[in-house]
């Protein structure tokens, strides 16, 4: 009986995995560490894709980017992971709303934990969005080529308020309601489209019918105001958010990678 | 377009690969945050106050932290002014920034000699204006909408004294019509001497920057400047309005 070297059996079965049909179909090039490979992990990685495959040096010093920008999008993917997770136990109803909160607190694993890192990331994303559009400011970065970036880049960080100030009213305890009422009386006084504006009285909007009703659903923060503010929160504006976040991330690429000295 | 000049023309861009020197940058960055996010979150507790009541108003109602600087401004203007043209200034000037700035230095590198004017501008809008009105509504701002002071107790029923007077008053203006009158050549004065002293110190500018460009630019810097004049002047001089029209105060 041949004596079977057993690296070689190993050999055999790691070789019969990786040219096995399901294996080449999932996986499209080898590991070794080659320029080619370097260029394919990028190039054929759906999640690796949007980057080019090669880039300038200078783009990778911290201390250029303070990495505002990339965080500002992880802390928004940890609030969609945390908050689909919440989404399983929450009810927008005017009812449910905040014994749901309580329970979420009291009664579901981790569920406080969840709450808490949906609820930091949110407000930790609302102070790295400004320091990321410092950081492009002090650098000159909105200049030609990159003018149109900045101006989604404005569109993004009222976004990112908005997604926070919906998200407010959702726990529906008195910080939220009353919070939200503060932030939704100023559309009363939105010239000819709220009741308490200038020239309001030739619209003829009242205070059950203006800007301030088409957002909270009545003349008072309750129940519609819930529903309403969950629906733009959960997809609205992740949705109109995450289209212009594509963008984004293209027109770096479109405008020659992240800024830097010509 | 525009070339910014080589800072330093010896240091040739060199490319290198995104994988791994990008990725691995990322991946790091991405375990730090998430780490400091989970610490953070295990050792403080998102606040959950008593169930929504809308028969219970509490006092002070104060809107999320981030728009406390829009709250703060609503002492100061009317709330068409300060809820919503505020807002939509804001927005509208961050978003015409770069086709206003026309100065092609500074594209991609930190430089404060090259455009002195622009950082001062976008210093005094984001601190001044936003961050330090940000800092004064969560913590100086207690019962009332009053100022307290961070050792002192809020006191929900602190005495106030009405002394606030319209600009014209405090001018010696009795009359209506006249208070109108002098609030208005106050106001308008203001925006014309300083477009017109702009475009004196400027004229050489003129026609490399462009006529329009140039006079969009100073009134918004002039509404921002007009914004601390007026927080200066209610909070120094307890003036309350500046311009007093059936129509708008401001």
């Amino acid at each position: 009986m041949a004596k079977v070297k057993s690296g070689e059996i190993f050999k055999d079965i790691s070789k019969q995995i990786t040219e096995s049909q399901v294996w080449t179909s999932t996986f499209r090039h080898g590991y070794a560490d080659t320029p080619r490979n370097r260029v394919l992990q990028i190039a054929s990685n759906v999640w690796l894709h949007l980057h080019p495959v090669k880039m300038h040096r200078h783009a990778l010093r911290i201390k250029f980017t303070w990495c505002m920008g990339g965080i500002t999008f992880l802390l928004f993917l940890s609030t969609i992971v945390t908050g689909v997770i919440l989404m399983f136990y929450y009810r927008p109803v005017g009812e449910y709303a905040y014994y749901d909160m309580k329970y979420l607190q009291y009664d579901v694993p981790f569920g406080m934990l969840m709450r808490n890192m949906h609820r930091w990331a949110a407000h930790a994303m609302v102070i790295t969005v400004w320091l990321h559009m410092f950081r492009v400011f002090l650098t000159g970065s909105y200049k030609p080529p990159r003018e149109f970036n900045w101006v989604i880049g404005v569109f993004l960080v009222t976004f990112t308020l908005l997604l926070s100030f919906t998200g407010y009213l959702l726990p529906w305890d008195q910080l939220a309601m009353w919070a939200v009422t503060v932030g939704t009386n100023m559309a009363r006084a939105t010239p000819f489209l709220g009741h308490e504006g200038p020239f309001a009285e030739y619209v003829g909007v009242t205070p059950r019918y203006d800007a301030r009703s088409v957002l909270i659903g009545g003349s008072l923060v309750g129940p519609p105001a819930l529903l309403r503010f969950y629906v733009l929160h959960c997809i609205f504006i992740p949705l109109v958010a995450g289209g212009l976040m594509i963008v984004h991330f293209w027109r770096i690429r479109k405008d020659g990678g992240i800024s830097g000295p010509l | 377009m525009a070339v910014a000049p080589r800072k330093n023309p010896e240091a040739t861009p060199e490319k290198v690969h995104v994988w791994p020197y990008l990725v691995r940058l990322e991946f790091m960055c991405a375990i730090i945050v998430i780490l400091g996010l989970t610490v953070w979150s295990i050792m403080i507790d998102a606040p959950l106050e008593e169930a929504a009541n809308p028969t219970k108003t509490p006092n002070p109602s104060k809107a999320p932290w981030y728009f406390l600087g829009l709250q703060d401004i609503l002492v100061y203007f009317d709330p068409w002014f300060a809820g919503v043209v505020a807002p939509v200034l804001i927005i509208v000037g961050l978003m015409l920034i770069p086709y206003l700035d026309v100065n092609p230095k500074g594209n991609g590198y930190y430089t404060y000699t090259e455009r002195k004017v622009a950082i001062w501008v976008y210093l005094f809008g984001f601190l001044v204006l936003w961050i330090a009105l940000i800092i004064m509504g969560v913590f100086l701002r207690g019962p009332g909408w009053n100022l307290f002071m961070p050792w002192q107790y809020w006191d929900p029923h602190k005495v106030v004294a009405l002394v606030s007077v319209d600009l014209p008053y405090a001018f010696g203006v009795r009359s209506y019509n006249m208070a109108m009158l002098f609030g208005g050549v106050v106001v308008c004065g203001y925006f014309a001497v300083g477009t017109a002293a702009y475009f004196f110190m400027e004229r050489k500018a003129i026609k490399s920057v462009g006529l329009m460009r140039m006079f969009i630019k100073i009134q918004l810097i002039l509404i921002m400047i007009g914004i601390v004049i007026k927080i200066v002047l209610r909070l120094a001089f307890n003036i309350k309005y500046v311009w007093v029209t059936p129509w708008f105060n401001v």
